[in-house]
């Protein structure tokens, strides 16, 4: 499809905005200063609407819409803060929380971490339902990183950055359900995978400490991603499957 | 272009890789035929191992991770090899209204086994089906694909006891291809 | 291959019948009772008598819980349980009416309440040849459509007779058809999606196994209204005998020049492959489906865009179920007038649900939209076995909800069904009587959803996860009124945010029961007992594995 260079306007929380038609409510919200919270999202990488933290209202539609991926368009009229949208987002919070392990406290991502910046800005203080604790398996083969499945929120940035950017694809989900994973190969041990340059993106781009420096202690490991370059955005999930 | 093939050989000289060449030959080895591909595997071999999903993964250049992603994905590709026996519970609503569970209950406190489980020495695998499709015969299990209709616990243990001591045959038939782990 | 010379295929087919055939039903449910030996046996009984008698194996006769059936033409006599020891007596005595043991009421509300239009060629064509179907009057439709109609004149009858899509959801099939014919692209694609994967229910695949030229004809005709070229029929590998007889009949299709290149000789191509699942349930919505013909894990993704405008190979795709194609040719041949004036209001047509759980006649059967549910579970299905009430019809699988006996006269159509906190759904009807309880009911179908969960967004993934460890909770008698109110909002929460049909549908097992049968979830909650007696209640400090 040929971009939508086509001058739209459009409300965002009362906000009268203007956009081009090819940019996602998200784009046009952050240029405007106005806060959409995400997770699985980073730009540069192909969106994958997964979190489901970006959902947002657009009036007359019956359906919530991930902003990270819904286009704009003529006159649409777009609510970020909704009473129902904060509960909605605190919820999958909480339900992340108590997915996996995720202790703060001996976390090397401690005070730079993504999720926990969330569970901040929503005021999580308690989690309503009770926790897994899956007890999965580190992964500490490789010479200079490290991953624990532990704190993974499975919102692939490591898997799209790998396969989008380095070109490695090293990494990609196995199984389904509760019981997915990042993968590295054949669920060969990191260290040991061929396809692995070592390059760090991964590292870079994970949101929480699942995959870290070693030799960090906590609250040490802070992550960069200047190097993520924006043109891939408007790509779909599966493109590198195309005949 | 090179004159000589340009895709792997087969990575031992068994004749079971001919029918998995075959199929990706048949969609020009292009990154799309991975779930036939490995559907030719799990028909010839029973499972997928290790040695077959990377010879897949070079013929077809997919990344090893999404082969790997894909055949764990689905839950008609296995990673382990099949007893010698299968017994399949049917575990569509119609069975399970009529107490397919306890039929499961039944086979773990006999054999040990949770679905998708084999028994240590490898004599019975049980499985689950999502639906046979024969509603009208619930609960229904396959056992080395016979069907048994309308069976109850004692019955499927008693049987399954029976099929234990039976020689190894592997049969393909339609019932016991009809199975999800 | 032109149309006229499909008209003298027709008739050369009609002239070679015998004056009497035996028609064995080689379905699932019969095969798993050991329809294949009556028919082997009842074929060398015949030739060894040198009886004028042609035995075959056709489609599904719909009352599976009697099977082996067998029908007896011209006669209609039907034969129930049949063992291949029948064979000797039933060619002995052809044309008679069968022995006591044998016999199966032709004329019972069963058969005579139903209307078929997808199933009307079932139980009575040999699935394995293309001649029959033709000769029943297959193929015409097609033949119709590429020499004297337009692609839009096509959509605008498939428009006019009101067909909605048999998936589920029911949108307006003809609406469908239309975005696909306006997308630009070089490329487009129709793809019939036959990843039937609801745990109770078989309509697909008896269609696939009893009729599988009439599915291949609706997508043809659909090709052309649309403009595309390309098919997938994305088939669950769980149904063996389904592709097979779907691989023979493209090959035999392909033969006759009604599928492939230059179709009846009018210069339209249209070329199908069968593509094959491999066990995952959320295959069955769109854009997974479309992930996994590409080879790829079923993960959805978000829509829009739709994909009538961005689908298989990012081109426009119709993708549409198989019982929505098996109704096109029928449409176009007998008008969509007279489609239109079948069912109700708003659901024209007909539907087949596949009957089943506690109920006396459990088999596929096919009915007029807007027939209530007391027809359907007590005449055609007979109703209840046993001194047991009827407690709740659950429609829709583990995307439905739980109906409960005191809507036993509310007419099933698409809205009726929604209002009652239900869905039509693909067609699974399962009859639940007092023996069953709805809290455990509830955790089987979220146990499911649970299971078949694709992983990627967080609502379903760790949402069914908590919905079905409350259920359990509440299930052992060991949860508090607060985790009733926790499991509503969960339910809800799981309900709107999550990302395909799956996950937005996961909750609605849990919220229909608890909106009919909350007096069972207090039972268990307050009482620490459960009504029907399934539960097993926790005693004072046990713990339950």
């Amino acid at each position: 499809m040929s971009p939508d260079a086509s001058v739209k306007t459009l409300v965002i929380d009362d906000r009268d905005v203007g956009a081009t038609g090819d940019q996602t409510i998200l784009e046009v919200a952050r240029e405007h200063g106005i806060r959409i919270p995400t997770l699985c999202h980073l730009e540069g990488l192909m969106p994958a609407g997964a979190c489901r933290m970006c959902l947002v209202e657009v009036v007359g539609s019956n359906k919530l819409l991930p902003a990270c991926v819904t286009k704009v368009s003529e006159g649409m009229e777009v609510r970020t803060q909704t009473p129902e949208i904060k509960e909605l987002r605190r919820m999958t919070l909480e339900l992340l929380f108590a997915e996996r392990n995720h202790i703060c406290s001996v976390c090397v991502s401690n005070g730079h971490c993504q999720l926990q910046a969330l569970a901040t800005e929503h005021g999580i203080d308690h989690i309503r339902f009770p926790y897994q604790y899956p007890r999965l398996q580190v992964d500490t083969t490789h010479p200079r990183y490290g991953m624990d499945p532990n704190r993974c929120v499975l919102c692939g940035r490591c898997v799209r950055v790998c396969a989008e950017v380095e070109g490695a694809h090293v990494w990609d989900m196995m199984g389904r359900g509760s019981g997915t994973l990042i993968t590295a190969e054949l669920r060969t041990p990191w260290g040991l995978a061929k396809s692995c340059t070592s390059c760090g993106k991964c590292v870079q781009v994970c949101p929480t400490g699942a995959l870290f420096e070693k030799g960090r202690a906590v609250a040490e490991m802070e992550k960069r991603r200047d190097f993520v370059p924006a043109i891939l955005a408007g790509r779909d999930e599966g493109d590198d499957l195309m005949p | 272009m090179l004159a000589r093939s340009i895709h792997p050989e087969p990575p031992t000289d068994d004749l079971r890789w001919k029918p998995v060449i075959a199929t990706m030959r048949r969609y020009g080895f292009a990154q799309h035929a991975l779930i036939e591909t490995l559907h030719t595997v799990q028909s010839t071999f029973g499972y997928q191992d290790e040695v077959a999903m990377r010879f897949v993964a070079e013929s077809l250049r997919v990344p090893l991770s999404r082969v790997y992603g894909v055949a764990t994905f689905y839950h008609f590709f296995q990673l382990k090899p099949p007893g010698e026996h299968t017994c399949v519970v049917c575990m569509g609503t119609a069975c399970y209204i009529k107490g397919a569970a306890h039929l499961l209950e039944a086979m773990e406190d006999r054999w040990g086994i949770k679905p998708g489980e084999t028994t240590p020495d490898g004599k019975v695998s049980l499985l689950t089906a999502r639906c046979l499709g024969s509603c009208g015969l619930a609960p229904a299990a396959v056992l080395d694909g016979t069907v048994e209709a309308k069976i109850t616990p004692p019955a499927l243990l008693t049987d399954v006891e029976r099929m234990s001591q039976r020689a190894h045959v592997r049969i393909e038939t339609e019932a016991e291809e009809a199975v999800t782990a | 291959m032109t149309p006229e010379s499909l008209t003298q295929v027709a008739e050369k087919e009609r002239a070679s019948s015998t004056p009497h055939s035996l028609q064995v039903c080689t379905a699932a449910g019969c095969v798993s009772s050991g329809a294949d030996e009556v028919l082997k046996a009842l074929k060398a009984e015949a030739k060894a008598r040198g009886v004028a008698c042609q035995v075959k194996g056709v489609g599904c006769l719909g009352m599976c819980q009697a099977g082996p059936l067998v029908a007896a033409e011209p006669s209609g006599h039907l034969h129930k349980f049949v063992t291949p020891t029948d064979a000797a007596e039933m060619i002995a005595h052809l044309g008679e009416p069968p022995t006591e043991r044998l016999a199966l009421d032709a004329d019972q509300a069963f058969f005579k309440r139903q209307e078929k239009i997808v199933l009307e060629n079932s139980g009575s064509i040999d699935a394995e040849r293309i001649e029959e179907y033709v000769a029943a009057g297959g193929y015409k439709a097609l033949a119709e459509a590429l020499s004297d109609l337009t692609p839009s004149l096509v959509i605008k009858r498939v428009t006019a007779s009101g067909l909605r899509g048999r998936g589920g959801a029911g949108f307006p099939t003809g609406v469908k058809w239309a975005t696909v014919a306006k997308a630009a692209g070089p490329r487009k694609f129709v793809v019939c999606n036959a990843d039937e994967g609801d745990p109770g229910a078989f309509m697909d695949r008896s269609v696939l196994e009893s009729d599988p030229h009439r599915v291949l004809e609706g997508m043809a005709i659909a090709a052309f209204a649309v403009g595309a070229h390309e098919g997938y029929l994305y088939v669950r590998a769980e149904y063996p005998l389904a592709v097979k007889r779907l691989k023979l009949a493209i090959k035999q299709a392909e033969r006759l020049g009604v599928l492939g290149r230059n179709i009846l000789e009018t210069g339209f191509d249209f070329h199908v492959e069968v593509r094959l699942g491999a066990g995952a349930f959320v295959c069955g919505e769109e854009t997974a489906l479309i992930a996994s013909i590409q080879g790829g894990r079923g993960n959805p993704r978000p829509r829009p865009p739709f994909p009538a405008e961005r689908g298989l190979w990012h081109s426009p795709t119709l993708i549409n179920n198989v019982e929505t194609f098996a109704n096109i040719p029928t449409i176009l041949r007998k008008g969509a007038e007279w489609f239109a004036s079948i069912g109700t209001e708003k659901s024209k047509g007909t539907k087949v649900f596949a009957l089943a759980g506690a109920i006396r006649n459990t088999g596929l059967v096919e009915v007029p939209m807007g027939i209530t549910l007391r027809e359907i579970v007590y005449d055609i299905g007979g109703g209840i076995p046993g001194d047991r009430t009827l407690k709740a019809v659950q429609t829709g699988g583990p995307s439905g909800g739980c109906i409960p006996a005191e809507f036993i006269d509310q007419p099933v159509d698409y809205e009726t069904l929604n209002k009652l906190g239900s869905i039509m759904g693909s067609g699974g009807m399962i009859v639940i009587d007092d023996s069953a309880c709805m809290v455990d009911v509830a955790r089987f179908f979220m146990e499911f959803c649970m299971t078949e969960s694709c992983g990627k967004c967080v609502p379903c993934r760790a949402g069914t996860v908590q919905i079905h460890g409350l259920l359990t909770k509440i299930a052992r008698g060991e949860a508090g009124l607060e985790d009733l109110d926790r499991l509503e909002t969960l339910s809800t929460m799981v309900k709107r945010s999550s990302l395909c049909g799956l996950g937005q549908s996961a909750p609605n097992p849990v919220l229909s029961t608890l909106r009919y049968f909350r007096d069972e979830y207090l039972a268990h909650v307050v009482d620490h007992r459960c009504p029907a007696g399934v539960c097993k209640i926790a005693a004072e400090g046990e713990v339950i594995r």
